[in-house]
């Protein structure tokens, strides 16, 4: 096959001329550069949480003979904040979608929603610190300890400023209403508070259904 | 079969364009997607369903599972071509994230196996 019949079918398959940012068409409109700029940030946040979960999983068996992971962890509260995180991040896609939809009140009734089951996940781990900490068990004690904390503190922090920006989005979305730069902000926001499913989805498998039981 | 209206733009993630009426029904599969591998690997880890030395191979293919709708049902990455620059990006943090983690597990797995016993 020449060189000029495999571009011809190249071309047949995908319109060149119509594929804005690849060579046609013009560059990328500006929604779509943002987004993609937000994405590589997130996944240089994954590789961060990649060092972390390494971190965890090559020290979580030198517990220093102080507290293991079984008496530790309770799983029905892990169960329990593991689902409001899952369904503050359908409430966040579903506001994100009424506010592309031009829905501003449906957007500030799912913004509202997604902050209550965050805040909630976010109280049920601090309580699950604070328990671990009056038992003796805080960082300090043990290597396990000390990555634990590391690894699901730097998740926690990261949720407690997606919530921060997420009420600073609903006072934008009140007073400036839905305009191009606020809707790029809301999508950037919800790719960031997806992307905090996903590691929490990596954090409850690893630290705690593989090692507290 | 080829629709020449339409424009082969490069997607955001997150977002799934071209097709508005899909994406409540898309959000809400993932949710009800999500939630059953999320079940699945709690009773998974405290029952004796599975072979027990099975059980961390099998909590690792739900949570890879679960990753997997979450990327296509929220994050709507697909395997079209508007999609080909979000998940280039995303195959490269995967690799770096692999190498981190395989290369630490393996890296000190190795050294501790041939460190010194501890005379107790």
């Amino acid at each position: 096959m020449t060189i000029a019949t495999a571009l011809d079918r190249t071309l047949t398959a995908v319109p060149t001329e119509l594929a804005h940012g690849r060579g046609g068409g013009g560059p990328a409109p500006k929604r779509i550069v943002v987004a993609y700029g937000f994405w590589i940030f997130i996944l240089s946040d994954m590789v961060m949480f990649s060092a972390l979960f390494a971190a965890y999983a090559v020290l979580s068996g030198n517990n220093a003979g102080g507290p293991t992971a079984p008496e530790l962890f309770n799983l029905r509260n892990v169960f329990i904040s593991t689902m409001c995180l899952l369904l503050s991040s359908y409430t966040c896609g579903i506001g994100v979608l009424s506010a592309e939809r031009e829905q501003p009140t449906l957007f500030l009734v799912f913004a509202i929603l997604t902050f209550a089951l965050g805040a909630a996940f976010l109280f049920i781990e601090a309580t699950e610190f604070a328990g671990m900490v009056a038992k003796g068990a805080g960082p300090w004690r043990s290597a396990f300890l000390s990555s634990f904390f590391t690894l699901v503190g730097t998740h926690g922090v990261h949720v407690a400023s997606g919530l921060v920006a997420l009420v600073y989005l609903m006072a934008q979305v009140r007073t400036h209403g839905l305009r191009p730069a606020v809707l790029r902000r809301l999508l950037c926001w919800s790719l960031f508070w997806h992307a905090l499913d996903i590691v929490w989805v990596g954090v409850f498998t690893l630290v705690y259904l593989m090692g507290g039981h | 079969m080829h629709n020449p209206e339409r424009v082969f733009d490069d997607r955001t993630p997150g977002v799934e364009e071209h097709e508005p009426t899909a994406s409540y029904l898309s959000y809400s599969v993932g949710l009800g997607l999500a939630i059953i591998a999320t079940i699945a690997s709690f009773i998974v880890a405290q029952t004796n369903l599975l072979w027990a030395p099975g059980i961390p191979v099998g909590l690792i293919v739900l949570a890879l599972a679960q990753i997997g709708v979450h990327l296509v049902f929220f994050l709507h990455l697909g395997s079209g071509p508007d999609s080909t620059n979000n998940i280039l990006a995303l195959a490269f943090g995967v690799l770096i994230v692999f190498l981190v983690i395989a290369g630490s597990v393996w890296i000190i797995a190795n050294l501790n196996s041939n460190l010194m016993p501890i005379p107790q």
